[in-house]
């Protein structure tokens, strides 16, 4: 048992700490304010390699596994969400799905690009009347000849306005249930690919999401991702590891949020003392430091059962769980802790707590995390 | 073609240098060290006549304690091919002459034909090791380059000087000191990082450079420091209080100054 990250880790971790505090940081505000990432910071992090951190070096990807993945999610999680949400999107999710399902020829093709930062991913599993119970999905898949035209609907796709490549879950026999569901890689610019307008967010300013239509929109067969009706199961094991990585950008989010407060309750004075002096403020911050640190663990926990290639649905789904709603109670602290100044447009604090409200609903709601956990406890003690 | 870039690993820049009653020298324990982040511009350098001429082998060379390895290291991540490491107890204490003296013996080893130094270190700011180098080496030395081209053999680089520049050339091997305004330092890639501990590092004592102990550290300095005295705070400005004429106070006083 050794707490230690391994050094390559550390190392990566200070220098992706110095890149998020020189580069991310400076820009916070104009990201919140536009709502876009400036072009040229998504350069320089797809050529210092951020877009393909946990795949497989003989792919083009970092090789850091998802322990290095969510090191890097953490530390990036301090500046705005938006990042740790265009990559998680583009890693975990599209990414994940080509690297665990996909052959050899789908992945030099798309996963290479993708990890090199040369194509952007987007996951579109959900639809207008399927989110939690994602197996009940509309969208069709019928084969003909060696295509599959594909039609239906798919809404808040991340990414979606602008990605290279999809990956589109369709079902190819509605009498199968989740096993008639199979997944498809389309790219930008098939014919009958639409896209509806740019979604207008509480927050994650600066990553965007939209629906996209697919009117008749014929893929080739080489593109579907496994046999026919294993699209829902390698949809549901890449999400494991989305859900470990957004709990890793939930603490950095997090420690933002408290390293803040513990400067501000240091600095800031009433009744002629540092408020950081009174116990109701330092409780507070105590509280904070506890739950990250445990969501920390447990973040790390749930990776390295990854990365030793071992299913970690249960772990993923606690994780998940605990990591979003930590990150609602630490923002309301903050938000408590800075006062009104928290409640201004132009305080992080604020556009944190908008921030970390989606943590609960996306990529598996919290109900459903509790429903997969329980779901285990029972099928579980039922055998015993 | 070989290019040997010289690093020094520092305490944090953003924090201010403790001095060692006793020894004098600057405390490195118990504080953040870095690469110099003037040496990140050296090391640009070297990569950059890397990339323009394929199989070219970049070496960073330090003298340090051991944990100067992260310095070092934070140069392999950036994309340089090999690492020297120069490190012993007798070292301690070397004076700037006694330090190009063992970098020079540890730099003639890779045969360079070109050597890259930051123009003054950024905590003990001495700025003698470079010429101190070329002289061992027996090369010429360019000071305060701007701008570094490489041509038929030759270095040519634009020397700041406080009126402009003059441009001038030395036939290689030559060692060049290059100033920050040379380029802007990358971002170790990602990948660079996680290569970084696996490149090759030379781990070299005093001796295995031909120094007895008498010749280095402390013994072997010619030259003693006598003692520190913090930097002159700077006089408080003038307070001038608005009583109807202060706009009038501060234009005389600009005036005055020649800058309106």
């Amino acid at each position: 048992m050794d707490f230690q990250l391994p050094e390559e880790l550390i190392d990566l971790k200070k220098s992706i700490r110095e890149f998020v505090d020189k580069e991310l940081i400076p820009v916070s505000q104009q990201v919140e304010d536009e709502d876009k990432i400036p072009d040229n910071v998504l350069k320089q992090m797809k050529e210092l390699g951020y877009f393909g951190l946990p795949f497989p070096e003989e792919y083009g990807g970092m090789g850091v596994g998802y322990m290095g993945y969510c090191v890097a999610l953490e530390e990036l999680g301090r500046a705005n969400a938006a990042y740790s949400n265009i990559l998680g999107a583009h890693t975990s999710i599209a990414g994940g799905t080509i690297a665990l399902g996909g052959n050899a020829q789908q992945k030099e093709k798309y996963l290479r690009p993708m990890a090199e930062g040369k194509m952007l991913g987007a996951f579109a599993l959900t639809e207008p009347g399927s989110g939690s119970d994602a197996a009940s999905i509309r969208t069709t898949a019928f084969k003909k000849g060696d295509r599959y035209i594909i039609n239906g609907q798919k809404i808040w796709i991340t990414n979606g306005p602008y990605a290279d490549v999809i990956t589109v879950y369709a079902s190819t026999d509605k009498t199968l249930g989740p096993r008639g569901i199979s997944a498809f890689i389309v790219e930008k610019g098939t014919p009958g690919l639409e896209y509806g307008k740019v979604d207008h967010k509480m927050g994650l300013h600066g990553s965007h999401t939209c629906p996209l239509f697919f009117e008749d929109m014929e893929v080739a067969e080489e593109n579907r991702l496994g046999p026919e009706g294993t699209g829902f199961y390698t949809a549901m094991k890449a999400l494991d590891g989305g859900r470990v990585s957004l709990a890793a950008g939930a603490v950095g989010g997090a420690q933002a949020m408290l390293e803040a407060s513990v400067k501000h309750a240091q600095e800031r004075q009433q009744f002629g003392k540092p408020i950081g002096e009174n116990q109701a403020i330092q409780w507070m911050l105590a509280d904070m430091e506890v739950e990250i640190h445990a969501t920390r663990l447990m973040v790390y926990h749930a990776a390295w059962k990854l990365d030793q290639g071992q299913r970690a649905s249960h772990e993923a789904a606690m994780v998940k769980v605990y990591a979003s709603e930590m990150a609602g109670r630490v923002a309301d602290k903050a938000v408590q802790i800075h006062g009104g100044m928290a409640y201004m447009h132009d305080s992080p604090i604020e556009r944190g707590y908008r921030d970390v409200r989606i943590l609960r609903i996306y990529e598996g709601t919290s109900e459903v995390q509790r429903m997969i956990i329980a779901g285990d406890l029972l099928k579980n003690s039922s055998k015993n | 073609m070989n290019i040997v870039v010289c690093v020094k690993q520092v305490p944090e820049p953003t924090g201010t240098n403790r001095i060692d009653p006793k020894s004098l020298r600057i405390l490195r324990e118990g504080v953040d060290s870095v690469l110099d982040p003037a040496d990140e511009f050296s090391i640009e350098a070297a990569l950059q006549i890397q990339e323009a001429n394929p199989g070219t082998n970049v070496v960073v060379v330090s003298m340090g304690p051991d944990r100067a390895l992260e310095a070092i290291r934070r140069g392999l991540a950036m994309g340089a091919n090999k690492g020297v490491l120069v490190s012993d107890a007798n070292l301690a204490g070397s004076d700037a002459l006694t330090t190009a003296k063992v970098l020079a013996a540890a730099i003639k080893r890779e045969n360079p034909d070109l050597v890259l130094c930051a123009t003054e270190s950024s905590d003990a700011y001495t700025g003698m090791v470079p010429g101190g180098i070329a002289h061992h080496l027996g090369l010429p030395l360019l000071s305060y380059a701007k701008k570094l081209t490489l041509a038929g053999g030759k270095v040519q680089i634009e020397r700041q000087t406080e009126a402009g520049f003059q441009r001038v050339e030395a036939q290689l091997p030559a060692v060049v000191t290059v100033t920050g305004s040379i380029n802007t330092p990358r971002y170790p890639a990602l990948k660079g990082i996680m290569q970084a501990k696996k490149k090759p590092v030379d781990q070299l004592t005093a001796a295995d450079l031909g120094f007895s102990p008498e010749q280095v550290g402390e013994k072997g300095a010619k030259e003693k420091v006598l003692g520190w005295a913090p930097a002159e705070q700077r006089k408080a400005g003038t307070v001038i209080k608005d009583d109807g004429t202060a706009a009038t106070q501060i234009a005389d006083f600009l005036a005055q100054l020649k800058v309106i």
